[in-house]
């Protein structure tokens, strides 16, 4: 894309920019480009020293544009058009796959680094997508509650259906919030499109408590570690207890709270070239950058999710605390695509009216 | 060459005259109350003059310069507004030496001047006070001052009295008075109070209805007013018409027989005509007879309220002597020369 | 001021609102209408009359109505406090209860929710007598909840708009009703509430455009189901991506917003009765009687209750992290969080806010001067029309207008869809009112007849308007630019649309480390939020300060 001056003004402005230009000369001569711009949403975290790897590789910059969650870059994507906002995407995930295939934003590029990527996590036969990471939406337990002679320990997602279990689910609304979309798709995954609101009538008579985001419903209404809350199990991500060890002062030993293995979906990240760039080759080159080892390794403790290839060895903290859900649930991107509308709306009658 | 010289000056605001062709003369150092009601045009004629409101005919001369053309900030005239218009983001010496400091003088100087034209209306080193906390009394002092410090070449003030409580209006206008005097200025002065006019000018100009009315010196206005608005707006009271004729004026007291120079050619319809305070006495000889209905004191002098049969009311000023009291029978003389004829 | 000279200072704000308002709000709205250049009335009339509009219409505005009488109710009493009555403190206090207003929704959020939430200071306090299985009071997620976060937002409205009229209205007309025999409240009714409703009706139609517009507050307090028109035109634009239908709302939305405003503007005119007002110096005295101390101790009291326990319970939570207090979140602020698109240490937002703060109020207060000047100047529907407009801004979603960018300015030279320099030319368009409303009366208020005294004293009209206007309307217009300053410092709809994670503002990092799991981030966030607090207060004390005693309630 361009670079106007109204561009370099405003960096001027700033005063900072992320890109760390290094010294020209080690740079390969193959790209044209300046810089590049990356288009991503708000939980995007590399380590700086790994993103300045690229600009040394290259003598290519990275500005990066994050354009709130998900679905929402996604959607800005979409109506920027031909006239696109950044040269590269990262962090389009299953849910919203199918929209942006639809709309044509993406221009297809198979990496050679791809070979070590699983098939299953490719999700675009075309390559317009490249896969990155996976991450699960994974059921948490504040472990005090579920500790010996506490409340029995739920196992399965039909767990939650027991009595005893009672007013102990908070969970996110699926039509604002994405980790609350994936919980409603994992329970479409296993009830099928017969079962899903008998399911949800359950819960709703169990007393589910529906949070509006991902922030109010860990931290409002949770009580694991030391979170406020009265409800000990919540929707969150397989790698949240990680956080929880990671992020506390003094260090826990292990992590006050745990992951349900069942009932897990499943959300690959996936990156592309967006249709119209200035720069279709450095663009490339970031995807190639993405599925690197050096980037592959920073994912785990930077982003909490787990990177495509296989052939990467995880950090010990990551390994230690996140569960990687053996079979978890998924869903065909193009099924999300043609019915979530459908979903959500039924959803919401079946939940809360 | 009068100071300031007005000539068939006619004014309208949105279809309404307000000025109908108004030719006034003051002369340098002349001191001229416009006095009229409210309505009558005397503060748009100051703004004519002063340049903020433009004549819809007619020419203004200052010092017989026409100055049809000259904008308000080149017409070197004093203005002091109604409720003074003082600047409130500024202190006392900032107002006051405002208009010399528009003019390019030099700061040593206007501070002089400031400080002079302070002492001149009483508020010696009020410099760095507050414009906001003054009283009422003190921010008219340092208006004038404003107004005063640039030595204007006719100062004109608008309704100067307006918003002071009583006291002030009593002792005030003889402090402006003195104040005109000693500066020899040139003063255009509008006020809709007689006394206030009576006290503060060498002439006084009634204004009613966009025209002059009257125009003379106090004494003159005083003791034969031209017309009955005229005699009205002065105060008098006892106003009636009468058939002239043979020199004397037949109204409802009765024949008056006038002095013959003042008597003119026998009319053909009722005039109007004044009779003074100072013109009824009591007269045990008199030819109108009439019983005291009120006593009122004055002061210096008692008011006698007297019902005549079949004829308003008429009052005697008392100055020593029997008093009657309510419900004696009287009599009553009219001297000849208090009777003012008028014209309608 | 002539007609040329007003449209000419008129000029350079309505293009700022023209390029950057309405041209990308009608090219959204025209995409959702007309998705293949026909448009289609019959599927805006389908979203309009279908039911899950009309629940959202009427949910939105009942909310509204609920909230701007709570306010009302809770404001008036306050108002006629610091009209009538002078205590210590009173400046400093004025200037506090002004910083919610400007505070951005994620904060206030975090702070209800800690005040209202499961481990509220009450439910502590439940908790230590009552042992574990204490009753609980929990207040988050529901109805209550959004009313008392949106009183806490905007009785300062209500202070400042009716407050600073009332300090100005002349005490005497209610001494003279009670001497005629009527009694307090009889007096208050038949004398003082006429006078006082143009101000009244002022200050409701403001709040009723921040309750019916709001947004984040409802996102985070609210529970589901309790989606508002702002929250429904987020959710069909950004998550949806259905521009149809959130096109047909937000011309409900804009349209409704428009006719409030202009009707507001024309009523206030109607009610309008001309008066001398009297400075606020002479109008307030101390209370005399215990009954009066004890009136308006009630009233300070209740006030400080409402707005300062949400704002301290905030600088409380910075301290705690983990099980006791400390300065952990404090002294971490400077090194860098690595995570969730917060790429530079916490403390790096505060000299982004400081800038982007700064650039606004240079925007925003050239602009609104000048709007102002023409506005002021002028009297009629046409300069009427104009300030209703420029409200609009105010009353229009985030997301519209943030989208309405990506699809109507990608074209040199105006490609700014990525620019860093939108961050304070949204916050300007935010701010405009606010300066106008600053400014605008003080201009209107300036006796004619002194450019007069100026003139008569022999100063030019140029001269004239440097002497006399010009002091009076910068001391207006730089009080309207810090008011730009302070929205700046707390917008925070619109900036998470643009702000980029190496140039995060103060609200853009707090909402980033809200978004992070674990004690620190949570911690860490409270004491930007703090910092963001004191920041505002301080910009708050200085308008206050250059502000004086002027007619203007903003």
């Amino acid at each position: 894309m361009n670079h106007r001056p109204a561009a370099l003004l405003a960096l001027a402005l700033a005063g900072t920019t992320l890109a760390i230009a290094l010294p020209a000369g080690a740079a390969t001569p193959a790209f044209t480009a300046e810089r590049i711009t990356l288009m991503t949403h708000d939980s995007f975290a590399l380590s700086p020293e790994v993103l300045a790897g690229f600009t040394a590789a290259t003598g290519v910059e990275v500005e990066i544009l994050t354009a709130g969650d998900t679905g929402s870059m996604v959607n800005q994507a979409i109506l920027a058009g031909d006239d696109p906002l950044a040269d590269v995407i990262y962090g389009i995930d299953t849910t919203f796959l199918s929209r942006a295939l639809d709309a044509g934003i993406l221009e297809p590029y198979l990496s050679p680094a791809l070979d070590a990527v699983p098939e299953a996590l490719r999700l675009d036969p075309e390559g317009r997508a490249t896969p990155i990471d996976y991450g699960d939406v994974c059921l948490n337990l504040d472990l005090e509650v579920f500790a010996d002679g506490g409340l029995p320990r739920p196992e399965t997602l039909d767990d939650l259906l027991r009595p005893e279990l009672r007013d102990t689910l908070v969970v996110q609304d699926p039509s604002t919030s994405s980790p609350g979309l994936s919980f409603l798709l994992a329970t479409i995954a296993r009830y099928g499109e017969e079962g899903w609101r008998d399911y949800w009538a359950g819960l709703r008579a169990n007393g589910v408590l529906v949070a509006a985001d991902w922030s109010d419903a860990y931290f409002t209404h949770f009580s694991g570690g030391v979170n406020p809350g009265d409800r000990p199990i919540v929707v969150s991500y397989a790698s949240s207890p990680v956080a929880e060890v990671i992020y506390a002062d003094p260090r826990p030993a292990t992590p006050p709270t745990a992951v349900m293995e069942d009932g897990c979906f499943r959300q690959v990240e996936l990156a592309g070239v967006l249709r119209g760039t200035d720069a279709p080759a450095e663009a490339r080159a970031f995807i190639d950058f993405l599925l690197s080892p050096e980037v592959q390794a920073d994912i785990p403790l930077n982003m909490f999710v787990t990177p495509a290839r296989t052939d990467i060895a995880l950090p010990a903290d990551y390994l230690a605390f996140t569960a990687v859900p053996a079979a978890p649930l998924t869903l065909d991107p193009a099924r999300i695509g043609a019915d979530r509308e459908r979903w959500i709306e039924e959803w919401i009658e079946t939940v809360l009216r | 060459m009068p100071a300031l010289e007005l000539r068939g000056v006619h004014a309208r605001y949105a279809e309404r005259e307000v000025l109908t062709g108004i030719d006034l003369a003051v002369e340098e150092g002349e001191v001229v109350a416009l006095l009229g009601p409210s309505g009558s045009g005397k503060t748009t004629l100051l703004r004519i003059v002063a340049g903020l409101e433009q004549p819809s005919a007619g020419s203004v001369l200052l010092d017989g310069r026409e100055v049809a053309g000259v904008p308000v900030h080149e017409r070197g005239v004093g203005l002091m507004f109604q409720d003074y218009a003082l600047f409130p983001h500024r202190d006392v010496a900032g107002n006051v030496g405002f208009g010399l400091r528009m003019a390019g003088r030099p700061a040593g100087e206007i501070r002089e001047r400031v400080a002079e034209v302070l002492a001149l209306v009483g508020l010696p080193g009020f410099e760095g006070r507050s414009v906001a906390r003054l009283s009422g009394g003190e921010q008219q002092r340092v208006a004038l001052a404003r107004a005063l410090a640039p030595r204007p070449r006719i100062l004109m003030l608008d309704e100067p009295m307006g918003s002071l409580d009583r006291a002030l209006r009593e002792r005030l206008p003889d402090e402006l008075a003195a104040i005109f005097r000693r500066l020899g200025l040139t003063v255009l002065y509008v006020t809709h109070d007689q006394d206030e006019a009576l006290r503060v000018a060498d002439r006084i100009v009634l204004l009613a209805g966009g025209r002059i009315e009257a125009d003379g010196s106090p004494e003159a206005l005083w003791s034969a007013p031209p017309t009955v608005f005229a005699a009205a707006f002065l105060g008098f009271r006892t106003i009636a018409h009468g058939e002239l004729g043979d020199g004397a004026i037949r109204g409802p007291w009765g024949p008056i027989p006038l002095p013959a120079a003042a008597a003119p050619a026998a009319s053909s319809g009722p005039v109007p005509f004044l009779l003074r305070p100072d013109a009824v006495r009591l007269d045990a000889a008199g030819p109108i007879a009439g019983t005291v209905s009120a006593r009122r004191f004055r002061g210096d002098h008692v008011l006698l309220v007297v019902a005549v049969a079949g004829a308003p009311d008429l009052e005697v000023e008392l100055r020593g002597g029997p008093l009657p009291a309510p419900g004696d029978p009287v009599r009553l003389a009219i001297d000849p020369a208090g009777v003012v004829l008028l014209r309608d | 001021m002539s007609r040329r000279a007003a449209l000419l200072l008129a000029l350079p704000p309505a293009l700022f609102l023209a390029v950057f308002f309405a041209f990308p709000v009608l090219s959204i709205v025209a995409l959702g209408v007309a998705p293949d250049g026909v448009p289609d009335p019959g599927a805006l009339v389908r979203t309009w009359t279908s039911s899950s509009t009309l629940r959202v219409v009427a949910w939105t505005i009942g909310l509204a109505l609920a909230a701007t009488t709570l306010t009302l109710l809770a404001g008036l009493p306050a108002a006629w406090v610091f009209a009538r009555f002078r205590f210590p403190g009173k400046r400093l206090l004025r200037a506090l209860l002004t910083v919610p207003f400007v505070l951005p929704s994620v904060v206030v959020g975090a702070a209800f929710l800690a005040l209202l939430g499961p481990r509220s200071p009450l439910n502590a306090l439940l908790t230590a007598i009552a042992g574990p299985d204490a009753p609980q009071v929990r207040l988050d997620g529901t109805t209550i909840a959004i009313l008392l976060a949106s009183v806490f937002y905007n009785v300062a409205v209500v202070l400042r708009l009716v407050g600073g009229f009332w300090a100005h209205l002349d005490p005497r007309a209610e001494e003279a009703a009670r001497v005629l025999g009527a009694s307090p409240w009889r007096a208050f009714r038949e004398v003082t509430w006429p006078l006082l409703r143009p101000a009244v009706l002022s200050a409701v139609s403001i709040v009723l455009l921040f309750t019916l517009t709001s947004f984040g507050i409802v996102l985070v307090l609210g529970g589901p189901g309790q989606a508002t028109l702002e929250v429904e035109i987020w959710r069909r634009t950004a998550l949806l991506l259905d521009l149809p239908a959130a096109a047909a709302l937000s011309i409900l939305q804009v349209g409704g917003v428009f006719l409030l405003l202009l009707a507001s503007a024309r009523a206030q005119e109607r009610l309008a009765v001309a008066q001398r007002l009297r400075p606020a110096a002479e109008t307030e005295r101390a209370p005399r009687t215990r009954r009066e101390r004890f009136v308006v101790g009630t009233v300070l009291a209740g006030l400080i209750a409402l707005v300062g326990l949400p704002l301290l319970i905030l600088v409380e939570r910075s301290f705690a992290v983990g099980a006791g207090y400390g300065l952990t979140a404090w002294t971490t602020l400077g090194s860098l969080p690595q995570r969730a698109g917060l790429f530079v240490p916490p403390a790096e937002a505060i000299g982004n806010s400081l800038l982007f703060a700064f650039a606004t109020l240079l925007v925003a207060g050239s602009l609104g001067l000048s709007a102002a000047l023409a506005i002021g100047s002028r009297r009629g529907w046409l300069p009427q029309t104009f300030d209703a407009l420029l409200m609009l801004p105010v009353g229009t979603s985030a997301v519209t207008v943030g989208f309405g960018f990506l699809v109507a300015l990608g074209e040199p030279p105006l490609d700014l869809r990525t620019s860093i320099l939108l961050i304070p030319l949204a916050h300007a368009l935010v701010a405009l009112p606010f300066v106008i409303r600053a400014t605008a009366p003080v201009i209107r208020s300036i006796d004619p007849r002194l450019r007069e005294a100026a003139a008569v004293l022999g100063a030019s009209p140029g001269r004239a308007w440097r002497e006399v206007d010009a002091p009076i309307v910068a001391r207006a217009a730089l009080v309207g630019a810090g008011f730009a300053f302070a929205i700046s410092l707390g917008e925070f709809g619109a900036t998470l649309f643009i702000a980029r994670p190496a140039t995060p503002t103060l609200p853009v990092a707090i909402y980033r480390l809200l978004g992070l799991p674990g004690p620190l981030p949570f911690a860490q966030a409270m004491a930007l939020a703090t910092i963001l607090l004191v920041l505002t207060a301080i910009s708050v004390l200085a308008i206050e300060r250059l502000r004086g005693s002027g007619p203007s309630p903003f």
